[in-house]
């Protein structure tokens, strides 16, 4: 049975609806009303304000703290300033991704990990011989994240200006109501975001304050449906859903490297050994043979085949993880589009998908099952660059 | 050697640059010539008070077609719609009523008046959606040439009914009844209570001077039935910055395709050569040529003033000056400095993000209408109030609101005569208010500014005849291949190389940019440009 995190309260005060999920042991909202459409469009046009406390939080102390963290992570996070965030994955042996996330620099040799599953044990098994502690601090720290447009002003009325000039995935200290918090200017929602990290005990002070501060400035709170639209739009993945950690693949061809995730980019091969890092340098030279891809579904294709039946066309209200294969012009099978959401603010029907990497460049056509009327289909879509939607206020 | 265009487009209003951008993409080139310094036309945007961003005239979207967002790439260029999400109907006494998405919830609510209509509600839904299908032909294509012999014709025509009978025996029959009856006598086929009867039958009223009781009123009803959001029909929309934001879009999109845009460059007549249109005089004596004229005017406007009378014959003419305006509304913007607190529902719930009615009873509206009648503004007038400052915060400072009020009955034609609408402005602006107070008792003293359109300001300073928001009412004599006149519903007129591409065209009003599309694509297949 899920347990409640420390919002709870508050959120379950507002979850009229009672659509609840279970997110790693806990109860998170889905919507808090019926339809999440205003959840949406405030991520996208005000700010929604989501508990995601259930992230698991490490933090790594000590001499070796980064050494150690440069072993475990495809990126080297050495080179992290001190309040500098980063987005990072990390890998097996043999260069599959076991989990991504983010480690947060606090200062020479203070770091957090952020991760979507356990990783105690993995963190534990790269530091042996090193002097650092790694403590598990998920159930002490309590987490919310703010975004969209409206959201550095709400934070900024909260917090007394901290956060004014807080640059894309830098760290403040700052304090709401009192109360001693962390801002990170990063979020899942591609779009101007910060993520508020607070003791358990000081969490509902922080709520209110915010949700207070924020009444000015539209704040809503949203639940994982909203976001899970919004997260899809900025391209970014989910583990098991666009991919499978690797410990969890009891066949290899489930198992992803970085490379075919699109992660490519943080993985920083000339240095010092780090986990899979033979394994993806070999990759790297002989190239992958499947990609993450964005795909966008032809509308006036998908529209026709609803006509046919004398239907208008069906959009599925919020993101899908149900996977559906993909196929190239001539019908054979090329992969699978692993989640995907019609996007109200690009009015576009989008998918995320792995497809071999033939058919991986931007502009290719390919086909994507859709059911219509009960019928499966395959309609055209095209690979486009992700991400879909991609604000300059994201950076901002 | 002055530039030569292919194009010349009097009037920037949303219309006008949706065919601009067309003809721009087509690789023509274009230029816009708006007389105003703000693009739009009634689809504006304006900061008429420091920091607060108001939808001057147009102030919710629904008809715009889906297919012209994609084919002018119009979300790359700034578009963003934002639903509405219900509609509250305030009452002097008892909770009011408020229709949400959730189908439950209003079935909750409407039983409180009627549980037959409660129940029967998703059936009303189904038929109108299956209108709305049914509609998206007519409004996405030229109008149909009732009368033609040409087998391409006789074909569309034949295609239309064949699919109009594939919705059900039953559509006809109603097809024909929603052309002919009042809105009420309509809406009664399926619904009794006069608490959701009042605000469901004020969309046959909007922008015509016709009551509620009136035949064709249900006609306008499906006009505001038959948009479509996301796939979604019959939802309502905010654009993200005010509905100068869908304007400022296309107007993005017509530049990046080439179009050349000018501001403040009114057009004083266009250009002739014997019975061709060769280009356009600006008020300023400019000479501008082009191989075609495209009208974003109203027919008036554009026959009447900027071409003359003596260029047409006498029976177009008459048929030119019997087109009916008859403007029926007016609006109210205020600046507030806090949200309005309703009474009968207290608060800032979801109920005020929508759309709110003032329209608690048949007998109002038929009251509002009868003091029209007489030459007057209504006493107590229909309100359709939206607070798009709550859920697109940029349009006003944090904690502050902007309000749109869209106000009917306010004949162009006072008894007085229409000249008297200056000197009653602000009479009529108070009666507004002092309307929606007895519903909002605060409002008085969170107004931090107040602008007050009547139908003459919308002639004066939009440049709407009559100030009909709509270029022309939409009434059936003056719809589909009737509109603006007979045999010209094609965008053609009697004037050679001069075309028609306002709302005063075929489908008509709203911000749904089909008038401007469908002039474009057959402007471009005439082969004129």
């Amino acid at each position: 049975m899920p347990i409640a995190t420390p919002f709870h309260p508050r959120t379950s005060a507002r979850c009229v609806s009672l659509f609840y999920k279970d997110w790693a042991g806990y109860w998170a909202v889905r919507s808090y009303d019926t339809t999440h459409e205003r959840e949406y469009f405030a991520f996208r046009h005000a700010c929604g304000l989501i508990d995601v406390t259930p992230l698991y939080k490490y933090d790594v102390r000590g001499r070796d703290a980064a050494r150690v963290l440069a072993r475990v992570m495809a990126r080297d996070v050495r080179k992290l300033k001190a309040n500098q965030v980063a987005y990072v994955c990390w890998c097996d042996d043999d260069g599959h991704v076991l989990d991504d996330g983010t480690v947060t620099r606090f200062d020479a040799d203070n770091f957090r990990v952020t991760s979507s599953e356990p990783a105690l044990h993995w963190l534990r098994r790269a530091s042996r011989g090193f002097q650092i502690t790694i403590e598990d601090v998920s159930h002490r720290i309590a987490a919310l994240s703010i975004q969209g447009p409206t959201s550095r002003d709400a934070v900024n009325a909260a917090c007394g200006g901290d956060v004014a000039k807080l640059g894309f995935f830098r760290l403040a200290q700052s304090r709401i109501d009192g109360v001693d918090v962390q801002i990170s200017r990063t979020g899942y929602t591609g779009d101007l975001g910060y993520e508020i990290w607070m003791l358990n005990e000081d969490a509902l002070r922080v709520y209110d304050a915010l949700m207070a501060a924020g009444r000015a400035y539209g704040i809503e709170p949203a639940g994982l449906d909203a976001m899970d639209v919004t997260r899809v739009e900025a391209g970014f993945i989910l583990n098991g859903v666009d991919y499978y950690p690797a410990t969890r693949c009891l066949i290899p061809s489930r198992k992803s490297t970085p490379y075919e995730l699109g992660l490519g980019w943080m993985v920083h091969l000339e240095r010092e050994p780090f986990f899979g890092r033979d394994a993806l340098q070999r990759e790297k030279q002989r190239g992958s043979t499947r990609m993450l891809v964005g795909l966008e579904l032809d509308w006036d294709e998908f529209e026709g085949m609803f006509r046919a039946h004398g239907l208008p066309p069906e959009v599925h209200p919020g993101g899908w993880r149900d996977a559906r294969p993909v196929y190239d012009t001539r019908g054979l099978f090329i992969g699978q589009a692993t989640s995907g959401a019609w996007s109200p603010i690009l009015k576009k029907n989008l998918a995320l998908a792995t497809v071999k990497s033939d058919y991986a460049a931007p502009g290719t056509t390919v086909r994507m099952e859709v059911t219509v009327e009960y019928e499966r289909r395959a309609v055209r879509a095209t690979v486009v660059e992700t991400p879909f939607f991609n604000p300059e206020r994201k950076r901002a | 050697m002055a530039k030569r265009y292919d194009a010349i487009i009097v009037g920037g209003g949303h219309n006008g640059l949706v065919t601009a951008a067309y003809l721009a993409k087509a690789g023509r080139r274009v230029l816009v010539l708006e007389k105003r310094h703000v693009l739009g036309g009634a689809a504006v945007t304006e900061e008429l008070y420091p920091g607060f961003k108001f939808s001057v005239c147009s102030y919710v979207v629904s008809l715009f077609r889906p297919h012209i967002i994609r084919e002018l790439e119009l979300t790359k260029h700034g578009m963003q719609l934002i639903p509405l999400e219900c509609s509250f109907t305030p009452h002097l006494e008892g909770p009011g009523l408020v229709r949400w998405p959730d189908a439950n919830v209003t079935r909750r609510e409407v039983s409180r008046f009627s549980q037959k209509d409660a129940e029967i509600y998703p059936e009303f839904s189904l038929a109108m959606s299956k209108m709305g299908f049914f509609v998206k032909r007519i409004i996405d294509n030229p109008p149909p040439d009732v009368g033609s012999m040409n087998p391409a014709e006789l074909q569309k025509i034949a295609s239309l009914f064949g699919h109009l009978k594939g919705l059900g025996p039953d559509m006809l029959e109603l097809h024909v009844q929603l052309l002919t009856m009042s809105a009420v006598d309509f809406l009664q086929m399926w619904f009794e209570s006069d608490e959701l009867l009042a605000p469901m039958s004020c969309s046959g009223i909007i922008g015509t001077f016709l009551g509620v009781r009136s035949p064709g009123t249900a006609y306008v009803l499906l006009h505001h039935y038959m948009g479509e959001i996301d796939g979604a029909f019959r939802s309502w929309g905010f654009s993200k910055g005010g509905t100068g934001g869908i304007s400022l879009a296309i107007a993005n999109a017509a530049r990046s395709y080439g179009a050349e845009i000018r501001t403040e460059a009114p057009v004083a007549r266009i250009l002739m050569k014997g019975k061709r249109a060769t280009g356009v005089v600006l008020e300023n004596g400019d000479e501008i040529h082009a191989r075609v004229v495209v009208s974003n005017a109203d027919p008036r406007r554009t026959f009447l003033e900027m071409v003359g009378e003596k260029e047409f014959d006498p029976t177009f003419v008459s048929q030119v000056k019997r087109y009916k305006f008859r403007g029926s509304s007016g609006k109210v913007n205020l600046a507030l400095d806090r949200l309005p607190d309703f009474t009968c529902r207290p608060g800032d719930g979801v109920h005020v993000r929508g759309d709110i009615a003032i329209a608690p009873s048949l007998e109002y509206l038929e009251r509002a209408f009868d003091d029209a009648k007489y030459g007057n503004f209504s006493r107590r007038p229909y309100l359709n109030v939206v607070v798009p400052s709550l859920v697109d915060p940029s349009v006003a400072p944090p904690g502050k609101h902007v309000m749109s009020i869209f106000v009917q009955y306010a004949p162009y034609n006072l008894a007085e005569g229409a000249d008297a609408w200056p000197k009653r402005r602000e009479e009529f602006g108070d009666t507004v208010v002092d309307t929606l107070a007895e519903y909002c008792p605060g409002l008085k003293e969170s107004i931090l500014f107040r602008q007050v359109l009547t139908p003459w300001d919308l002639e004066h300073e939009i440049g709407l005849s009559e100030g009909n928001i709509f270029q022309g009412e939409l009434s059936l004599e003056q719809l589909l291949f009737l509109r603006p006149a007979p045999g010209w519903s094609r965008y053609q007129t009697p004037v050679n190389r001069l075309w028609l591409c306002g709302s005063g065209a075929h489908p008509g009003g709203g911000i749904m940019g089909a008038p401007g599309e469908l002039c474009a694509k057959a402007l471009l297949r005439s082969g004129e440009v």
